[in-house]
């Protein structure tokens, strides 16, 4: 028995990403990172800002998300998200872009204690890419 | 009967703005394939999204306690209506479709003493309605500098309206659009977002999942995320539609140019023949009476 499972990745926009040989999955869920095989118990959590680890035959890939819903069900990962950027694809500047808007919003005065942590969280991540 | 030059000049001008007319349909047809695309693109995330909701809904343990954006208020006293239309004209009837739907609603709901709030997307909604319920109208957004339809501006427009939602200032809210089915056709729609209006579906599995963390936190981060997936499913069929509408009138307008062009010339080689044969009756009958 193979142990991949099939994950699939959408944004708003567009179907973002299919993949049907994975064999492991590390998502930021929002009390911790949470790594996915397959034969995983049907679950669903959402996400904090982070990074999206997606291991499989065919290359491992990083992705940076700022929010989320995961669900996996009969061994079908499903990831909504409206902010996703694959690392390969993220340069320099991008990422300063980023990282200047969360720390921006983290910097408000006006905030509430839930949008502070969110953004505390992807200023924190963002800079560990460096 | 109008002068050869008069005529030459309404062929002239009516041929001009047939070109203008051929030319936006063109710039239509080649839009509305994009604007088709990402809306078929974009069906897969709400309709997920709905699935997940629906999943959690089924398994929320205490429905008493249920977030208020899925339960409701528990009143009905105040309406928003998001009346979502284009920012720009010439579309046929793909407004004032939008309108009609509305302002029915509307009437409904003030027929029955409740409160009604209108929040227009889009400048031509805007233009229509503040005649007739400048009063209800709180606000006004359009996204003209935005080319295509975008998660970012939905998002603002469900952020404000849970915003609105939070500070008590309605209980129910329901967006107009037009749904996109062919060119020719778009259906307008009435949607109601908040309460969540699930009743009717059932869920796809009976399965039980496991939560992290528990339903209600997971539903309460969720729902506002819900709405701004609606509008921009909205605003999605909405810029579909409007391409679509757009065409198919620039087509009729073409036709119709083309049509008056042929009338206009066959009048004009009409009155230049008359005026040719007045003018050879007056050289002979000039001519015989020397």
């Amino acid at each position: 028995m193979s142990e991949e499972f099939k994950v699939e990745i959408v944004n708003p926009e567009k179907s973002f990403l299919m993949k049907d040989d994975v064999s492991e999955v590390v998502v930021p869920a929002f009390e911790g990172e949470m790594g996915i095989l397959k034969d995983h118990i049907s679950i669903i959590s959402f996400l904090k800002p982070g990074i999206i680890k997606i291991l499989s035959k065919s290359g491992d890939e990083n992705y940076y998300v700022e929010d989320g819903i995961v669900e996996f069900k009969n061994n079908n990962l499903s990831i909504l998200t409206s902010t996703i950027f694959n690392l390969a694809d993220m340069d320099k500047s991008k990422q300063q872009y980023l990282l200047k808007q969360a720390e921006e919003e983290a910097n408000k005065i006006n905030i509430n204690d839930q949008s502070k942590y969110l953004a505390d969280q992807k200023v924190e991540v963002l800079k560990t890419l460096n | 009967m109008a002068s050869l030059d008069d005529l030459k000049k309404r062929i002239a001008s009516v041929k001009s703005t047939q070109k203008i007319t051929k030319a936006m349909k063109m710039v239509a047809a080649a839009k509305l394939r994009r604007a088709q695309e990402s809306a078929e693109k974009g069906r897969p995330y709400s309709e997920k999204m709905n699935n997940v909701i629906l999943n959690l809904s089924n398994g929320i343990s205490d429905k008493e306690n249920a977030p208020k954006l899925l339960s409701g208020t528990g009143q009905e006293k105040t309406h928003l209506c998001v009346v979502m239309t284009s920012d720009r004209g010439l579309c046929g009837g793909f407004n004032s479709n939008i309108i009609k739907k509305a302002k029915s609603y509307f009437a409904k709901i003030l027929d029955e003493g409740k409160e009604l709030k209108i929040i227009t997307v889009g400048s031509k909604g805007n233009d229509q309605l503040k005649r007739v319920y400048g009063d209800k109208i709180i606000e006004n957004i359009s996204f003209k500098e935005s080319k295509n339809a975008n998660y970012f501006d939905a998002d603002k427009v469900g952020k404000m309206v849970i915003e609105k939602f939070e500070a008590g200032e309605f209980d129910v809210c329901t967006i107009f659009y037009n749904q996109f089915k062919n060119v020719i056709t778009q259906i307008p729609q009435a949607q109601q977002i908040i309460p969540l209006n699930n009743e009717g579906e059932e869920s796809s599995s009976e399965e039980s999942y496991e939560f992290e963390p528990d339903e209600d936190e997971i539903l309460s981060n969720l729902l506002p995320k819900n709405i701004s997936t609606q509008i921009f499913k909205a605003m999605l069929e909405n810029s579909a539609s409007e391409q679509g509408s757009r065409m198919s009138a620039m087509d009729n307008a073409t036709r119709n140019a083309g049509e008056m062009v042929d009338k206009l010339t066959i009048e004009y080689n009409r009155s230049r023949q008359a005026a040719i044969t007045k003018e050879l009756i007056e050289i002979i009958s000039g001519a015989e009476s020397l």
